[in-house]
């Protein structure tokens, strides 16, 4: 499904802040992997993120979807297979728009914007199963602006609106990371849920060790740029904390440093 | 007294098709486009110099539409695939249409008295001059407000106002935000020289200074239209923004009734325009900060 061929990335290339995010990293996502990907602070895990989305261009390598190299493709053109959550509940939703609206855009992901109107009635009625499957009531505000939401909700409609249109790829970059432990919860059982749901093969991007453990089919540690651990499988459900942590030690030479994950 | 107010709606109805224009930018795209100073003044370069030499005023005007959508696109094309900021995008092309409209004259201002206008053909039919353009204006006014109605709630219009919000997120739902942007320049640049050739016409005068303060002028009306007339749904928005342009009109007219020389006009314009963009600043300074329950400052 998705093939990424030994991608490099520098930042600020040739000046004193050079850093290298990724280097020479490959890694074969199959159809239905649903991969959780975990690293300490400056591992490079968003940045393949943003390179696989299209964000930032690579300097080396090639990335592959369903068999399409995308690598040239800019950020709006892959779009139309890669369905996006971001940290920031702010980032993935227009806040001066309506929900309805936004989940419109949404499910045109990919298509040419035509002069037909922006939303139909009936699309209207499927919006609003869509949305109570959500349980925050949302069902009943498809007018409100989404800017009146809290983040916790902000995020769960972002979540519905990268898996509306059925994704080949689904990036879900620490999207749970900026919320409240309970919404948190809330929203992970709901990404877990669309994701089985249809099936999708998802790059999940944690700092929480046990999240990583405990979802997902796949487990992987970057370190440094690189891919230090891959995991699936029957090894990955025995999978502890403390395991893990030895694990990253032996891999690495270092001990895991990063404050966020060992406290959640 | 009447008369002046008068004067004032109709003018302001003109004005109105330009403060739709600036409000397509400054508040749907979330730019500053200092465009629609060349672009005002191209569409009366147009206009003035195909009625001078003979052409169906209402083809020039079409063209003086056209023309301003050509400026709308050097602007979009400067921005988003030369990647210059919007402003400085802005500023280049309204500086090089200068000299533009300078060439298209060939002169730095034409006169239009006794030629065949766009507001001929009402008067015409009996109405006087000021009241033909008041109809015309109305009617122009009413036309494009129903049809950027219309627009901004198709797919298209949807993906342009999404991409003004958060470019972040329309490009994650497929939107290609520079052609977004660059249309958004396209028509509001067209509408701000449409304004700018039916402001010609009826003041039967086109000078290549008349953009001048227009970006400012514009921004004052939408401004004055938002906080008097609301900003409760898009309809209301531009309702109010016609309005607001012709309230701003209104005032103008008095204070140069009440004697206000009109050279200060400028910076009148502009310290109204600073006041309203930075009375949120003042609102929380006014605001007292409450103490806390125990009394004690924190």
């Amino acid at each position: 499904m998705l093939v990424i061929n030994g991608i490099h990335k520098r930042f600020n290339a040739g000046t004193v802040n050079e850093k290298i995010a990724l280097s020479n990293l490959s890694l074969t996502l199959e159809e239905g992997d649903f991969v959780t990907l975990i690293g300490g602070n400056g591992a490079g895990k968003s940045t393949l993120l943003n390179c696989v989305a299209g964000v930032y261009p690579i300097d080396q390598g090639s990335i592959i979807i369903d068999d399409i190299d995308v690598t040239k493709l800019p950020e709006h053109k892959r779009s139309a297979v890669i369905g996006r959550v971001f940290q920031d509940p702010m980032m993935g939703t227009a806040a001066n728009m309506g929900i309805e609206e936004n989940l419109a855009l949404a499910y045109r992901r990919g298509q040419f914007r035509s002069l037909n109107w922006g939303i139909s009635n009936k699309e209207r009625e499927v919006y609003k199963q869509f949305l109570s499957q959500l349980d925050l009531g949302l069902e009943n505000r498809l007018n409100a602006k989404v800017g009146l939401l809290s983040g916790g909700q902000r995020q769960a409609l972002t979540l519905l609106m990268a898996t509306l249109k059925k994704p080949k790829l689904l990036l879900l970059d620490e999207h749970t990371a900026a919320l409240d432990p309970k919404t948190a919860e809330k929203v992970l059982q709901l990404s877990d849920k669309f994701i089985k749901e249809s099936n999708l093969t998802t790059l999940m991007v944690t700092h929480n060790m046990r999240n990583a453990i405990e979802h997902g089919n796949r487990l992987i540690m970057m370190h440094e740029g690189r891919v230090i651990l891959d995991i699936n499988g029957e090894e990955k459900q025995h999978l502890t904390v403390e395991n893990l942590l030895k694990r990253f030690g032996q891999a690495s030479g270092e001990e895991f440093a990063d404050d966020r994950a060992l406290l959640a | 007294m009447l008369q002046i107010i008068l004067g004032a709606i109709s003018l302001g109805l003109l004005w109105a098709i330009m403060t739709i224009g600036v409000y397509i930018t400054y508040r749907i795209l979330d730019i500053a486009d200092l465009t629609v100073e060349g672009s005002i003044a191209m569409g009366a370069a147009i206009v003035a110099f195909s009625i001078f030499n003979g052409m169906n005023p209402f083809i020039a005007t079409g063209l003086a539409f056209l023309g301003g959508m050509a400026a709308g696109l050097v602007t979009g094309i400067l921005h988003t695939k030369l990647k210059i900021p919007a402003l400085l995008a802005g500023i280049l092309t309204m500086i090089a249409l200068y000299s533009v409209n300078l060439r298209i004259m060939g002169k730095a201002n034409l006169s239009l008295l006794r030629i065949d206008t766009v507001f001929t053909s009402l008067e015409n039919l009996g109405l006087s001059p000021n009241n033909a353009v008041m109809l015309f204006g109305f009617l122009s006014v009413a036309g494009i407000v129903g049809l950027l109605y219309w627009f901004f709630g198709t797919e298209m219009g949807c993906a342009i106002r999404a991409t003004g919000n958060n470019p972040q997120m329309a490009r994650a739902q497929g939107i290609n935000t520079n052609n977004m942007i660059t249309l958004g320049l396209v028509i509001s640049n067209g509408l701000v020289a449409l304004s700018g050739s039916l402001i010609a016409q009826s003041q039967s005068f086109a000078d290549v200074q008349m953009g001048i303060g227009s970006i400012v002028i514009g921004l004052a009306s939408v401004i004055i239209g938002e906080v008097i007339f609301g900003t409760r749904n898009f309809l209301n928005c531009l309702i109010s923004l016609v309005l607001g342009a012709i309230t701003y009109r209104i005032i103008i007219a008095m204070v140069l009734k009440m004697g206000m020389p009109a050279n200060d006009l400028k910076l009148f314009t502009a310290i109204t325009v600073a006041i309203a963009l930075s009375l949120p600043v003042f609102k929380t300074y006014l605001r007292p900060i409450k103490k806390s329950i125990t009394g004690e400052d924190l």
